[in-house]
């Protein structure tokens, strides 16, 4: 395999998003999944997809409404959740059916699905301007910034809400500031993996990274460091295999997870197999 | 002086009264054990005491009143019963204390107030230089320096327990409060435990209230009792308690009618 597909602009622009939405997804996934917020991706991402027939039918950027519609959804749930005690999954399950109820009513009222719809629901890295690259690097390094500057806060938040709101953390404030990079995040790394697979670059990653049993600091850097790979090894593999990248990024990112669950159970087997021959000769 | 004063505090928790007009008081120094059985209101009364329960009644913390003392409350430490987390949480013990360090800015209103009403705040952590350093020294009183690379999720109850002392540590604590902290661990965790706990009464002289159903530790480490069960039916030094038998007799009979409750 040469190399020279480096030399392409347009692959060139989606290895620098890819990389950037990769790094992105893996340290907000590291909170959702710590949280058992697993699937919060998922149902902003079809909040998302209900922000974007809204702007297909009204004829406003749909990437604003996505990101409009996924915001207010979000928030709107965690002062739900608050104020009802209804319990985290179901909390998203209402999300989630409501952006696909409001997606599909639009949708046929538009006149069906068009070839604008299936970019956002399967991605385009590879079809992105410029101009998305930058927009995409600039909203990335935001989140970056605003995640190292809160990650003590986030920190504490994720491992017991109530310690941290004794240690005077105003976790109502931080919980909203939560949702809301969430939100954010998923709708910039639609362009990647589109609106179905986003839960995989959250969740994958970073579970695959918590089975190595290391301190916060050292899985931080696993999961990004696998989610970095996955998206630039996938996106170069579907050039050359002629697939989808977003399909193979996904693939690559389950690939890691089987490999590291199989070594861990090969692993445990050995010493098992070991202990076994100690007590017999003994 | 006053750390803590309860007057006429009354709770009501899921529409009945879970606390009914309780009064007590805790002096810099004390180690207050507060016995009660299951379900006798000393988590919820807890929780009003750090803020996180609506009550009525006055909650007073070195003589400021609620309005006030709100600065005053990152400096209370607080362990609950039992702390939920994610089994497979990526945290090593050192990253979990270290959570307990409150960054100085937040500090600075509480600390004008110790100053104004006079109390000599025993600053033993913070005068350490680096917050690692901190983290370490408090890893130490709580018996825990072999852990602290180990993941949280690998350690026993009792470890566990200490480990949340530390992180409560680690902020030089006014006043520390310890919810029923080593229900359901084994007996030796336990008394590791306690050690730890006397070590920071005595040495590091930090004010504390703690509920157990331990009488046998409560008779050895505490100087002050209080006695619930959604009223209060004493609050007085240790020996007047243990040596009340009726007290302890009735004490006895409502542990195990909860127990049974419980179990029914």
């Amino acid at each position: 395999m040469n190399l020279e597909i480096l030399g392409y602009s347009f692959i060139q622009k989606g290895l620098i998003a890819g990389t950037a939405i990769a790094i992105i997804c893996s340290l907000m996934g590291m909170f959702l999944v710590l949280r058992r917020y697993s699937l919060f991706g998922d149902a902003l991402s079809h909040m998302a997809f209900g922000g974007i027939s809204l702007g297909l039918f009204t004829g406003i950027y749909p990437l604003w409404t996505a990101f409009i519609v996924s915001v207010l959804g979000a928030l709107g749930i965690t002062k739900l959740r608050k104020s009802t005690k209804i319990s985290g999954d179901a909390a998203i399950a209402v999300l989630l059916v409501s952006g696909l109820g409001i997606g599909v009513l639009l949708i046929s009222a538009t006149g069906g699905f068009k070839v604008d719809l299936f970019s956002f629901l399967f991605g385009s890295i590879l079809l992105i301007s410029t101009e998305d690259m930058l927009l995409i690097l600039g909203i990335s390094s935001g989140i970056i910034a605003t995640l190292v500057a809160l990650r003590k806060q986030l920190l504490h938040l994720t491992f017991d809400e109530e310690q941290a709101q004794v240690s005077g953390i105003n976790t109502d404030k931080l919980n909203y500031v939560f949702v809301v990079l969430a939100s954010i995040t998923v709708i910039t790394s639609m362009r990647l993996v589109g609106i179905l697979l986003i839960s995989a670059l959250i969740v994958l990653p970073n579970i695959t990274a918590i089975m190595f049993g290391k301190g916060f600091k050292k899985t931080i850097a696993l999961s990004v460091s696998m989610s970095v790979i996955s998206v630039v090894s996938g996106i170069i593999l579907s050039y050359y295999l002629d697939l989808a990248p977003s399909g193979t990024i996904v693939m690559i990112s389950v690939a890691m997870l089987v490999g590291t669950l199989l070594f861990k159970y090969v692993n445990v087997l050995g010493k098992s197999h070991v202990i076994q021959k100690l007590t017999s000769e003994a | 002086m006053n750390v803590l004063e309860v007057s006429d505090v009354s709770i009501k928790y899921n529409g009945h009264l879970a606390v009914d007009k309780i009064n007590f008081n805790v002096k810099e120094g004390d180690l207050l054990g507060i016995v009660g059985p299951n379900g006798a209101g000393k988590t919820t009364l807890f929780k009003a005491i750090i803020g996180l329960q609506n009550h009525s009644g006055k909650i007073k913390l070195f003589g400021y009143d609620e309005a006030d003392y709100q600065p005053l409350l990152p400096l209370i430490g607080y362990v609950s019963q039992k702390v939920s987390f994610e089994p497979n949480f990526p945290a090593t013990v050192s990253e979990v204390v270290s959570m307990g360090l409150i960054p100085e800015k937040k500090l600075r209103k509480g600390a004008v107030l110790l100053k104004n009403c006079g109390y000599s705040w025993n600053l033993l952590y913070k005068k350490v230089g680096k917050d690692s350093d901190k983290v370490l020294e408090c890893l130490k009183t709580a018996g825990l320096e072999s852990l602290k690379d180990r993941r949280i999720g690998d350690l026993s109850g009792g470890e566990l327990q200490r480990v949340f002392i530390a992180k409560a540590l680690v902020k030089d604590p006014v006043l520390l409060i310890l919810d029923e902290p080593v229900t359901g661990v084994d007996a030796d965790a336990q008394n590791k435990f306690y050690t730890v706990l006397r070590k920071i009464n005595t040495e590091n002289k930090i004010t504390i209230v703690w509920s157990s159903h331990d009488l046998e530790a409560i008779s050895k480490l505490a100087n002050r009792v209080a006695c619930m069960n959604r009223k209060l039916f004493f609050h007085g030094e240790k020996e007047e308690f243990f040596s009340n038998k009726e007290l302890l007799k009735t004490y006895a009979e409502s542990a195990m009618q909860m127990h049974m409750h419980d179990h029914n």
